[in-house]
C-alpha cells in the first residue's frame, strides 16, 4: 500500500531515471495513467456532483441566517424569493461559545462521545468474546451463528419498533423487572434510562456485524502458531494475548474505526426509539436534525453548521487514528 | 482458541496400545466438560437475546388489540392473523413496498455500475492522485446525515425533485456509490494479479482485462456490493422521512412510523406491518449472508 507500483505493470513509478520539466512530466504521467483517470471518472463525477457541490452549498449556508421563512419557497401559485443573508462565522460562534452553548452543543457532543465510546467497546467486547466461542469445535455452533446474525439481517427501523413494545412503561421488560421485585425505569421518559435504553439496542443491533468480521479474522489466523504457542507452554490467557490480538490486529483496527464512525453517525436508533420527545438523549447527528427538520421554523444554516462540525470532528479523529496506527507500524487496511 | 494446556502424562501402568485416552488428557482442539458447558450456556443467552426482540414483534402481531402489547397474556387465547389481512388489504402497505423497491433497486444499479471500473482502477493502478482519492472515498463514508440534508433538500427543491424517487435515488448515491467502489477494491484485490498480467501480455488492453477477465471472476463481489447498497438504501431513515410527503411514496420505513405518528398508535398493525418486511428481508439475507461475510471482511481488511 505504502509502496508506489503500479501493480498492472509492475513497475516502480520512481523508476524514471531524468526528471524532466513540469510540463512534460504532468503529459508523461497522464498518458501512462489516462486510463485509471478515465476508469474512476464516473465516481469522480458522481461525488463531485452530489457530494462536493452540495457539500460547498452547505458550507456557504452555514455562513448565512437562512431558515424555513426566509429561503426561496413555493407556497401555492407565489414564488417567494430568499431573503436570507450573509452572516459570517457567527453560526459557527453561537453553537460553540454563544449563550447557551452548553445546553445545545456541548451536553450534546459529551453525551455523543459517551455513546460513541460505550457503544462501540460494547459492540467489540461483546463480538469478540461470542466470535471466540464461535471458534471453538462446538456442537451446533452453525447454528447458534445463524442465530447471532439475526439483529443484523432484519432492518434497524423494523427491530427498533419491536424494542419500543418492550420497553414501554408496562411492556415486556418492566414486567419482568416487576416480577423479580426489580424497580421499573421509565426507559422512555427518564433522561438516564433514556440513554440507558439507546446503548441496549444499539448494541443489540452493532454486535453482530463485529462478531461477524472478527470470526473471520480469528479464522484467518494460522492454527499452526496456537500449537506452536501450546508446545512452548503458553497458557489459554498468554496464546490470546500474544496469538490472537495481534493475529486480528488489522481487522480490530479496520472495525473499529468504521464501528465509531458508524456509532457517532447513528441516526436511526435515537430517532425511531424517541422521536421528538427526548431532548437530552439526542446524539448531535438527531440533534442537527431536530434543528433542521423536526422544528418549526426550520433552522437550516445551524442545522448545516452542526453537519459541518461533525464532519469536521470526525475527519479530526480518523487522521489521528490513522497517524497514531501507523506510528504503531500497523496499516489500516483503508 | 478452544484448545487446551495438557498437563498430565499417561499413568505408567497403562497399556501403550490402549485406544482410550487416559482420564484427564484431552486431545488437542477438544476442551473440557465444564468449558463446553459453559460456551453453550453463554451462547443459547446470546442467541436468546437475538431472538427474543424479533420473536416478541412476531408474537404481538397476532394480537388483535392495540393495546395487547401491554397485556401480553391475552394474546394466547385469541391470536389471529387479522392484522396481517387488515395491512394487507387496507393500508397502503404495497405502494410503500413499491417505494422502497424502486428505490433501493435504483440505488443499487447506479451505484454497483458506477462504482466497479473505480474500484477494480484503485486496486490495480496507483496513479498520482491515488491516495488523495482513497481518502475522499473513505471521508464520504462519515458524512453525518446533517451534512448533505439542508443542502440536499434545497437542492432538491431548487430542481422540484423533493418528494420524487429520482431525488431519493441521486441522494442515496451519495453514500452507495463511494461504498460499493470501495468494497468491490477489497474484492479486486482478491483476485490475483497474474490475471492481469496473462491478459495484458495477450495484447489485451487495461479496459480490455477488465471486462473479459476481471469483471466475470468478480461476480460475488459485484452481488455483495449490490446487496449491502441494497439493504442500506432499503433501511435509511433519515432522508427517506424528510424527502418523502406523500404517503403513496413513503418506503417502508417511513410508512411504519406513520402508524404511532398519529395520536391513535395502532400497535397490532404496526406489529404485523414489521413483521412483513422483516421476514422477506431476513430470507433474502441469510441466503447470501455467507457471500456477504466474506465480501465484506474482504473489503473492509485487505489493504
Amino acid at each position: 500500500m505504502t509502496v508506489a507500483i503500479d501493480r498492472a505493470t509492475g513497475k516502480r513509478s520512481g523508476d524514471r531515471a531524468p526528471r524532466p520539466g513540469p510540463a512534460s512530466r504532468l503529459k508523461r504521467s497522464f498518458d501512462k495513467h489516462w486510463y485509471a483517470y478515465v476508469m474512476i471518472a464516473p465516481v469522480a463525477v458522481v461525488l463531485g456532483v452530489l457530494v462536493l457541490y452540495p457539500l460547498a452549498y452547505g458550507f456557504y449556508l452555514t455562513l448565512t441566517d437562512a431558515n424555513s421563512l426566509n429561503s426561496a419557497r413555493t407556497i401555492g401559485v407565489n414564488e417567494i424569493e430568499a431573503t436570507y443573508k450573509f452572516i459570517g462565522l457567527d453560526n459557527y460562534a453561537d453553537i460553540l461559545w454563544g449563550e447557551t452553548a452548553y445546553d445545545r452543543f456541548w451536553s450534546h457532543f459529551v453525551w455523543t462521545i459517551v455513546w460513541t465510546a460505550a457503544c462501540v467497546a460494547l459492540h467489540y467486547g461483546i463480538g469478540l468474546g461470542l466470535a471466540l466461542l464461535l471458534n471453538q469445535k462446538l456442537r451446533g455452533r452453525t447454528l447458534y451463528r445463524l442465530v447471532l446474525v439475526l439483529p443484523w439481517a432484519v432492518p434497524t427501523f423494523v427491530t427498533v419498533f419491536g424494542w419500543r413494545f418492550m420497553l414501554a412503561d408496562a411492556g415486556i421488560i418492566n414486567s419482568g423487572l416487576d416480577a423479580l421485585g426489580l424497580p421499573t425505569p421509565l426507559w422512555l421518559e427518564d433522561t438516564f434510562w433514556q440513554r440507558f435504553a439507546a446503548i441496549m439496542v444499539n448494541t443489540w443491533c452493532g454486535v453482530p456485524f463485529m462478531m461477524v468480521s472478527l470470526l473471520g479474522g480469528l479464522q484467518s489466523i494460522d492454527a499452526s502458531l496456537y500449537e506452536a504457542a501450546e508446545m512452548d507452554g503458553a497458557t489459554a490467557w498468554q496464546r490470546f494475548r500474544h496469538v490472537t490480538l495481534p493475529g486480528l490486529r488489522s481487522v480490530s483496527s479496520t472495525v473499529v474505526l468504521l464501528g465509531i464512525i458508524w456509532t457517532f453517525n447513528q441516526f436511526a436508533v435515537i430517532f425511531l426509539l424517541f422521536g421528538n420527545t427526548a431532548p437530552d438523549a439526542q446524539i448531535l447527528v438527531t440533534w442537527a436534525y431536530q434543528l433542521g427538520f423536526g422544528q418549526q421554523p426550520r433552522d437550516f444554516a445551524q442545522s448545516a453548521a452542526y453537519g459541518m462540525l461533525l464532519l469536521a470532528i470526525l475527519i479530526v479523529f480518523t487522521s489521528f487514528y490513522r497517524r497514531w496506527l501507523n506510528r504503531n507500524e500497523q496499516q489500516l487496511a483503508i | 482458541m478452544s484448545t487446551t494446556t495438557v498437563t498430565t502424562t499417561a499413568p505408567a501402568d497403562r497399556p501403550a496400545d490402549d485406544p482410550r485416552p487416559p482420564r484427564g488428557v484431552r486431545r488437542r482442539g477438544e476442551s473440557s466438560p465444564l468449558a463446553r458447558l459453559t460456551s453453550h450456556g453463554v451462547l443459547i443467552t446470546a442467541s436468546l437475546i437475538a431472538l427474543f426482540p424479533v420473536a416478541w414483534l412476531v408474537f404481538l402481531s397476532l394480537g388483535p388489540d392495540k393495546d395487547d402489547y401491554l397485556r401480553p397474556g391475552g394474546i394466547w387465547g385469541k391470536m389471529t392473523l387479522d392484522n396481517y389481512t387488515f395491512v394487507l388489504q387496507n393500508t397502503n402497505f404495497f405502494d410503500w413496498l413499491k417505494s422502497s423497491l424502486i428505490v433501493s433497486l435504483g440505488t443499487t444499479v447506479i451505484g454497483v455500475l458506477v462504482a466497479a471500473t473505480t474500484g477494480y482502477a484503485v486496486s490495480r493502478m496507483r496513479f498520482p492522485g491515488y491516495k488523495k482519492f482513497m481518502w475522499v472515498l473513505l471521508v464520504t463514508q462519515m458524512f453525518p446525515v446533517a451534512v448533505l440534508m439542508v443542502p440536499m433538500y434545497q437542492i432538491l427543491s431548487d430542481l422540484r425533485l423533493v418528494d420524487s424517487y429520482l431525488g431519493l435515488v441521486l441522494v442515496y448515491c451519495t453514500t452507495a456509490v463511494p461504498y460499493c467502489a470501495w468494497l468491490m477494491k477489497g474484492y479486486f484485490d482478491t483476485i490475483p494479479f497474474e490475471i492481469d498480467e496473462a491478459g495484458r501480455v495477450d495484447g489485451l488492453t487495461p479496459f480490455g482485462t477488465f471486462a473479459r477477465l476481471i469483471l466475470p471472476l468478480a461476480k460475488p463481489g459485484l452481488a455483495v456490493a449490490a446487496f449491502y447498497s441494497f439493504i442500506t438504501a432499503f433501511g435509511e431513515v433519515a432522508f427517506a422521512t424528510t424527502f418523502m410527503l406523500d404517503d403513496e411514496k413513503y418506503t417502508l420505513a417511513v410508512g411504519l412510523q406513520s402508524f404511532v405518528s398519529e395520536h391513535d398508535a395502532q400497535r397490532n398493525l404496526m406489529a404485523a406491518t414489521a413483521v412483513l418486511i422483516a421476514i422477506p428481508v431476513s430470507a433474502f439475507f441469510y441466503l447470501v449472508q455467507k457471500n456477504l461475510v466474506t465480501g465484506l471482511t474482504a473489503g473492509g481488511t485487505k489493504g
